[in-house]
């Protein structure tokens, strides 16, 4: 009988490998391949992009917008329902001193938000982060890039910083100061005024009336014991 | 009716099948490596940056903060990687004429964006948001590594589905207090599995529902 089945022999022996390896590279090759689905056409925040010619696909405001946005916006953020104590109303766009500090001629005096404890912490956190690489944890403007030769800012602890309104320091954050860069595009205007408060409270910290405090640390500071030098802090100053 | 197979058919076949089955399974683990490689996954292997940044130096050697250059992190999905203006609150001081600086002041100069090598980065098809994870007590160095001792970044794991799900399914494993998420040498406790139960009640992640397929894949 004629038959087209296929001896065995000659089934294993012809194609039957070729096609098996075939399939085998391409499951491989496969592997290794990013369908369209992994790179969408779309662009994701900082990509680049061919289509303009400065090569970035996020495009900048057209000249003449008025920031909505960001800097001055409508509405109330977390943050400034938490610092405010849900006391205040959102600032409108038109508020100029909650968004540049100034008030009338001048400086506001006081801070913006009334003073909390919540205040001051969000202050202390987000001074942390942006101010102590230059200023120091105390302010002193002793920070660690200052050891590197970055110019020492001014302490915070001297007459004529004390002196200065509220409204100043949140000026000097939004529009920098001398060497000093604005900090007005990463910190935003209701944390500039907590970092304003937590400056303040530095400077209480090492300026405070004897007599505002407690009558046992009073004792400590008016008979002051020898201090013994702590050996890792004295081996920390030589790097 | 004659013979169509010879008796020798019998021992080809065997060993047909079994060579396909050794064939089959070298190629699965063939597959297998290729998927951990990190000439796939380009895990752990630095790439090449238009400025040799180094996070050793900023953040090991400065203690500086994530949320100085990143600092969207905490309030959006994205990260985001500085503009050339954060570099120059420092470097239009210090290291003003060195070389490998260069780029930076040019850019500055020009307004022309530095064009910095993307390291991690999802197929698109997946929904990741930065924020939320910061909110519940994730912290950076557990999903970006040791960056503090890292001269050039590189990518401390494969993003695969299986490693956010590893975390999704048994978040407690990982979860840190909040005022550690952005410390780069905190380490698990001995008790972290209790500590890290006692912040999945307290920070209401939702346990359940982090495996369904429909929160990465919107
Ligand atoms: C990159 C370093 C750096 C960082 C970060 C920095 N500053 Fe400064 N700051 C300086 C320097 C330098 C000066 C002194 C500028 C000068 O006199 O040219 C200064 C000055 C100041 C002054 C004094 C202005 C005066 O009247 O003398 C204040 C207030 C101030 N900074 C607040 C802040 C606050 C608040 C932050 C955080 C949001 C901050 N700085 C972050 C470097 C820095
Ligand atoms: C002085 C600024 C600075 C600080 C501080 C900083 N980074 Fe970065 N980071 C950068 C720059 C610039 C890049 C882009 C170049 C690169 O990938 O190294 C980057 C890239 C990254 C990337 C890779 C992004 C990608 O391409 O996918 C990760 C992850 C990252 N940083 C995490 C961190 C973490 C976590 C911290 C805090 C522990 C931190 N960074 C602190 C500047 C900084
Ligand atoms: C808070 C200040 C600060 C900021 C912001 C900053 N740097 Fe630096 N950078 C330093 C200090 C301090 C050094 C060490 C200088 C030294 O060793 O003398 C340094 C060193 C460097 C070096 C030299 C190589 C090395 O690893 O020592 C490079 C390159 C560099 N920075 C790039 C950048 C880039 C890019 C950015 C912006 C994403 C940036 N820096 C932002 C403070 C800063
Ligand atoms: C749950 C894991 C996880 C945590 C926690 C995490 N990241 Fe990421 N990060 C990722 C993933 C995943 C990507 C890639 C995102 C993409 O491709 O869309 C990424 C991307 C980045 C990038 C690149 C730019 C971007 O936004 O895509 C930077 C920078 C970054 N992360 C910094 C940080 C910092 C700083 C922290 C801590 C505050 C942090 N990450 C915490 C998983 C994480
Ligand atoms: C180390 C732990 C960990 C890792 C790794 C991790 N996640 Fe998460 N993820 C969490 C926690 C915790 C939450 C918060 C859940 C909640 O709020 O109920 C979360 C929430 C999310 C959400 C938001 C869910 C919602 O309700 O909106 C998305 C989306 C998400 N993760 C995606 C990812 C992706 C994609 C990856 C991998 C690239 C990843 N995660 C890796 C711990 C992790
Ligand atoms: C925690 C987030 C997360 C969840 C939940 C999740 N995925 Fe994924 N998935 C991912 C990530 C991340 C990738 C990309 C992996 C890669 O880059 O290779 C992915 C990739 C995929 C892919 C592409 C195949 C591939 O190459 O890996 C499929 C299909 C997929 N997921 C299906 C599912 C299904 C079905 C479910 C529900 C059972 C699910 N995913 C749940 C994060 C998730």
């Amino acid at each position: 009988m004629k038959t087209n089945t296929m001896n065995a022999a000659e089934f294993t022996s012809q194609g039957h490998w070729r096609t098996l390896a075939a399939c085998a590279a391409c499951m491989l090759a496969l592997m290794g391949c990013h369908p369209d689905m992994w790179n969408q056409p779309r662009f994701a925040a900082l990509q680049k992009s061919g289509f303009f010619t400065d090569g970035r696909a996020s495009r900048d405001p057209v000249p003449g917008t008025i920031q909505y946005d960001g800097q001055r916006r409508p509405w109330k953020s977390a943050v400034f329902e938490g610092i405010s104590g849900g006391q205040l109303t959102v600032p409108s766009i038109m508020d100029d001193t909650f968004y540049t500090g100034r008030q009338g001629e001048g400086f506001k005096a006081d801070n913006y938000f009334p003073v909390s404890a919540e205040l001051l912490a969000r202050g202390r956190e987000r001074y942390d982060v942006t101010c102590t690489p230059c200023h120091g944890f105390a302010g002193d403007g002793f920070g660690v890039v200052t050891r590197r030769g970055f110019p020492n800012p001014p302490s915070f602890h001297i007459d004529r910083l004390r002196e200065v309104e509220d409204g100043y320091l949140f000026d000097v954050m939004t529009n920098g100061f001398g060497r000093m860069y604005s900090y007005a595009a990463r910190v935003t205007p209701e944390d500039r005024w907590a970092i304003a408060a937590y400056i303040r409270a530095l400077q209480f910290s090492q300026y405070a009336p004897l007599d505002t405090v407690p009558a046992d640390v009073k004792e400590a500071i008016l008979n002051p014991q020898p201090v013994v030098e702590n050996p890792a802090d004295s081996s920390a100053a030589h790097h | 009716m004659a013979q169509v197979f010879p008796r020798s058919a019998n021992v080809l076949v065997r060993a047909g099948i079994a060579s396909s089955v050794l064939l089959v399974s070298v190629l699965t683990l063939v597959a297998a490596g290729m998927y951990q490689s990190p000439l796939v996954n380009s895990m752990k292997i630095a790439k090449a940056q238009p400025i040799p940044f180094s996070h050793q130096r900023h953040v090991g050697g400065n203690g500086m903060d994530c949320r100085y250059c990143h600092t969207s992190v905490d309030s959006s999905n994205f990260a985001g990687v500085p503009p050339t203006e954060t570099c120059m609150t420092c470097h239009s001081q210090i290291l003003t004429d060195a070389p490998m600086l260069q780029p930076v002041h040019e850019s500055w100069k020009n307004g022309t964006p530095i064009e910095w090598t993307r390291i991690y980065d999802l197929p698109d098809f997946v929904y990741f948001d930065h924020s939320v994870h910061i909110a519940k007590g994730v912290g950076c160095t557990t999903c970006h590594g040791a960056i503090d001792q890292m001269r050039l970044t590189h990518k401390a794991t494969n993003l695969y589905m299986g490693w956010c799900l590893q975390c999704h399914r048994a978040p407690e494993k990982f979860l840190r207090p909040q005022d550690k998420v952005f410390d780069v040498e905190w380490k698990a406790p001995r008790n972290q599995i209790e500590e890290g139960l006692r912040l999945v009640k307290e920070n209401n992640v939702n346990v359940g529902q982090l495996t369904n397929c429909s929160i990465c894949h919107r």
